[in-house]
């Protein structure tokens, strides 16, 4: 094919990273985390239906050291594919493309969501300490 | 004949537009403000899970608020997935014939996790 021979436009390796495109990669690579998250949620709402073996399977490999930190991956990919998506509904009326605008509301999706998933965990040993 | 300079055969490729963009773009922005205050809702859920037993984690999916809104949830997550991720392929995946299967797969992994989710979620909430 005659596309093959064209010259390419220069890919990621050639800027300096940038909130700009850090924060558009990490929405990506946070809703990929989160689609592959999804075999969880089966997990866990077919476990509940099947009876209680299959549910302390399910609580057992969540529990693992393994499954928290897959736990731990998947709150912050929610927290900061929330955040940054309201950021994309913002920029879908139109407004927050002036570059300090944009730049601000970058780090405040990338902050907001570590504040998020460092609450959501806080909630989580909370529990389990008064349990 | 066409109004427009491309030839047929592209089109007939399965190559030109398919004109659907513009519901694309919608679909993914309905589900995502639909996933707002329902994944906030979900993580609300999971926390309460947390220390839940078997019984108390059925009761509380079983509550028909809860069933409803988790049927909701489950539906928005696989359709707004599908979009995300329809969109990750057609950006990557440039070998025709692997771009149609990788599409195919994730549409039809998106719809059994939907459909296997309502269904566990309907045998939780009627209690068979």
């Amino acid at each position: 094919m005659p596309q093959a021979a064209r010259p390419k436009s220069p890919h990621l390796d050639i800027y300096r990273w940038q909130i700009q495109m850090v924060s558009s990669i990490l929405h990506r690579a946070a809703g990929v985390a989160l689609a592959a998250g999804t075999v969880l949620l089966v997990c866990l709402l077919a476990s509940l239906a099947a009876g209680p073996e299959a549910y302390a399977k399910v609580q057992s490999a969540a529990g693992s050291v393994f499954g928290q930190l897959l736990l731990l991956g998947w709150t912050w990919s929610l927290a900061y594919h929330l955040l940054n998506g309201l950021r994309h509904l913002l920029e879908d009326t139109g407004h927050g493309f002036q570059i300090k605008t944009f730049v601000k509301t970058g780090w405040v999706a990338v902050a907001g969501s570590l504040v998020l998933t460092a609450l959501v965990w806080a909630c989580v040993l909370l529990q389990r300490g008064g349990a | 004949m066409s109004k427009h300079l491309r030839t047929p055969l592209k089109t007939v490729r399965g190559l030109g537009s398919a004109r659907g963009g513009t519901h694309h773009f919608t679909m993914q922005r309905i589900t995502a403000v639909a996933l707002v205050p329902l994944s906030l809702w979900f993580v609300w859920i999971a926390l309460s899970l947390v220390h839940l037993d078997y019984a108390g984690a059925r009761m509380l999916i079983a509550h028909p608020v809860h069933a409803v809104l988790m049927v909701a949830f489950v539906i928005s997550v696989f359709w707004h997935a599908q979009l995300g991720l329809q969109v990750v392929i057609e950006d990557y995946v440039h070998a025709p014939g692997l771009e149609i299967a990788f599409q195919l797969a994730v549409k039809f992994l998106c719809v059994l996790g939907a459909v296997a989710c309502v269904l566990a979620i309907a045998r939780i909430a009627l209690g068979s």
